[in-house]
């Protein structure tokens, strides 16, 4: 056995590196190099004045300063800005969605409820999130346009006396952003919760029972301190995915962040750059994004890491 | 045992507690029967009124269907100006096809090569692919987008395909399933019928991964389908264009002289194929999606 193993090591290894090899030689060449020269081209002068090639000239941090400018008529500089306005919208879908997602999640695994449909609702939740965001944000333009069904549905019912411009005010456009991000996301949350609870040891369950906790307790008491890494690592990697939301206010508001630029999120503001070719402001814009990603990613991996450990401690 | 306790249970149970029972029921199925409607009427006011005349969806709401979905279809089709929606279905069939492909393929063989080969950076490789899984695509895409540009592939599909090798989501994927359904002495009962190390990865190993590929698969085909951020950078023709950036474009068009029915229509087109493909598989996907998710 011993020998078998140790003909195999030395027969055999190199495979390993031959089937790693493309993924190795993808992540070098689209990733890797990309990332490295993203971080170079942050402190140079570059984009197009036309048909004119500007640069590349290194300026050092003239780029992140220029990121850092506050601009006319406001208090923040537009990076702030636009964090402040990313996680405005990102929070706003966020918090109901956690709940809802824990309170489905608990009631899918309820033995207690043993509730019925179960396919049928799981599969109704998670529809959203298969959904093309652009098409989703599109759809709910034409659906909350001032002359759209919206509109018409609440004057004919008497709710507004004439159609509301969700559109042009701040608020309303952030909470149609909100709104759309939360019914795409709230399904795959309400699984990934779920996966947790159904990890749980069902015997917790039983001995709380006969000991004659409540459902209540129960939840309190077993779900929620079992279920906290999963919902860290939720939390985190929802504001990761929140600070890259970037489809649905993009199409909503056509790229402009309307009104005032109020709904711009980080990654419009990026897009915006790289589209006019501007690669040195794209750059730092981007390197600004890798280093608050970074740590939030950070906190993800020792979270699952903490998590893998202790899921492997319980085992034994 | 189930049946045991549920019987203890039911000898203990007083009405108080069956009544509680019936409000939590009643309240549980109440909220999600709420949420399952809210989540399906964007959908039934779309396919309503891409039924309907543009006159009717201006004049006012409706919750029934109207009578011009074939003429709604065929000026969208016609109006290639404005929305060449079935150049975009084909392109976006094509990117996300071969996406799924190409992504799955290499996925699997990565995985491969962590799980079955014993070989000295095995673990620092293993670490690496899973610290690289946390990385968004934005934080290279500018210098993504420069190196498209330099090594002449814009405007081309190839940058949107050839990337997805190295997927970490599905190759972390791949591992677990490898892990508790793929036994390694079958690849080494293979290797001593003396088959090549391709061979039986192809023929052997690919097979038995069927389950987690299929699940996959349609996972990134629908990432890819629904992709618009980096496309959006990289195509310029209207020949090239992907159905996100249809989309996108209608946006931009001159909505007020718009036909509205036209562009429920576009959108339904370009969300149905992806809603009949899950509904169909929806068991699959539902199931595969704890594992694989990183984004939320």
């Amino acid at each position: 056995m011993d020998l078998a193993k140790k003909n195999k090591k030395v027969s055999y290894a190199k495979w390993g590196y031959i089937f790693l090899a493309p993924f190795f030689a993808a992540f070098a060449i689209f990733t890797l190099i990309p990332l490295i020269s993203t971080f170079y081209y942050s402190f140079f002068e570059m984009y197009k004045d036309g048909m004119k090639q500007i640069g590349p000239n290194f300026i050092g941090f003239a780029n992140f300063k220029k990121t850092f400018a506050v601009s006319a008529g406001s208090g923040l500089p537009d990076i702030l800005r636009y964090f402040k306005n990313t996680l405005i919208m990102w929070i706003m879908g966020f918090v109901p969605q956690i709940t809802l997602a824990l309170l489905f999640a608990s009631w899918f695994s309820s033995v207690r409820l043993r509730l019925k449909a179960q396919g049928f609702f799981k599969t109704v939740i998670y529809l959203p999130n298969l959904i093309m965001a652009a098409a989703f944000s599109m759809l709910f333009f034409a659906l909350f346009s001032t002359r759209g069904p919206v509109n018409n549905l609440l004057v004919d019912a008497g709710i507004l006396s004439e159609p509301y411009r969700f559109l042009e005010g701040v608020w309303s456009t952030r909470w149609l952003i909100a709104l759309m991000n939360f019914l795409l996301w709230y399904g795959n949350t309400t699984m990934l919760l779920l996966a947790g609870i159904l990890g749980i040891d069902a015997s917790l369950y039983e001995s709380a029972q006969i000991d004659g906790a409540s459902s209540m307790k129960m939840f309190t008491k077993i779900t929620l301190p079992i279920l906290r890494p999963v919902m860290v690592y939720v939390l985190i990697t929802s504001l990761i995915g929140g600070l890259q939301m970037f489809d649905v206010p993009q199409i909503l508001t056509n790229g402009q962040g309307t009104p005032n630029r109020e709904n711009m999120t980080v990654i419009m503001y990026l897009n915006r750059q790289l589209y006019s070719k501007n690669y040195g402001m794209g750059s730092a814009i981007s390197v600004i994004v890798f280093i608050v990603t970074g740590i939030l990613s950070f906190f993800v991996f020792k979270s699952v890491m903490a998590e893998g450990g202790r899921l492997k401690g319980g085992k034994k | 045992m189930t049946n045991e306790r549920s019987a203890y249970k039911k000898l203990k149970e007083p009405t108080a507690y069956r009544i509680g029972l019936f409000i939590s029921r009643f309240a549980a199925y109440f909220a999600l029967g709420l949420m399952a409607v809210i989540s399906l009427f964007a959908f039934y006011i779309l396919i309503v009124n891409a039924t309907r005349a543009h006159a009717d969806i201006q004049k006012g709401f409706s919750f029934l269907p109207g009578t011009r979905l074939i003429a709604n279809f065929k000026t969208m089709l016609e109006d290639k100006a404005v929305t060449p929606i079935m150049t975009g279905l084909i392109n976006s069939l094509f990117v996300s096809g071969c996406t799924a492909l190409i992504c799955c393929y290499f996925s699997t063989l990565t995985a491969f090569a962590i799980y079955a080969y014993d070989f000295r950076f095995k673990k620092a490789a293993n670490t690496f692919i899973m610290v690289i899984m946390v990385i968004p695509t934005q934080v290279s895409v500018s210098g993504f987008v420069q190196l498209v540009f330099s090594m002449k592939l814009n405007d081309s599909f190839i940058p949107l395909i050839i990337p997805a090798i190295a997927s970490p989501v599905v190759f972390f994927f791949m591992r677990q399933y490898m892990e508790s359904n793929l036994p390694l002495e079958i690849a080494e009962a293979s290797r001593i019928d003396g088959a090549h190390e391709f061979y039986t990865f192809n023929r052997i190993v690919i097979p038995i991964m069927k389950p987690a590929l299929a699940v996959q698969a349609i996972i990134t085909f629908v990432g890819s389908w629904n992709n618009y951020f980096v496309p959006a950078l990289i195509l310029e023709s209207n020949s090239k264009k992907t159905v996100p950036i249809v989309i996108a474009a209608l946006r931009s068009a001159d909505f007020v002289k718009f036909n509205m029915g036209q562009l429920y229509m576009t959108i339904a087109t370009s969300i149905l194929p992806i809603v009949i493909v899950y509904l169909l598989l929806s068991k699959y996907i539902v199931g595969g999606v704890a594992m694989g998710s990183v984004k939320g």
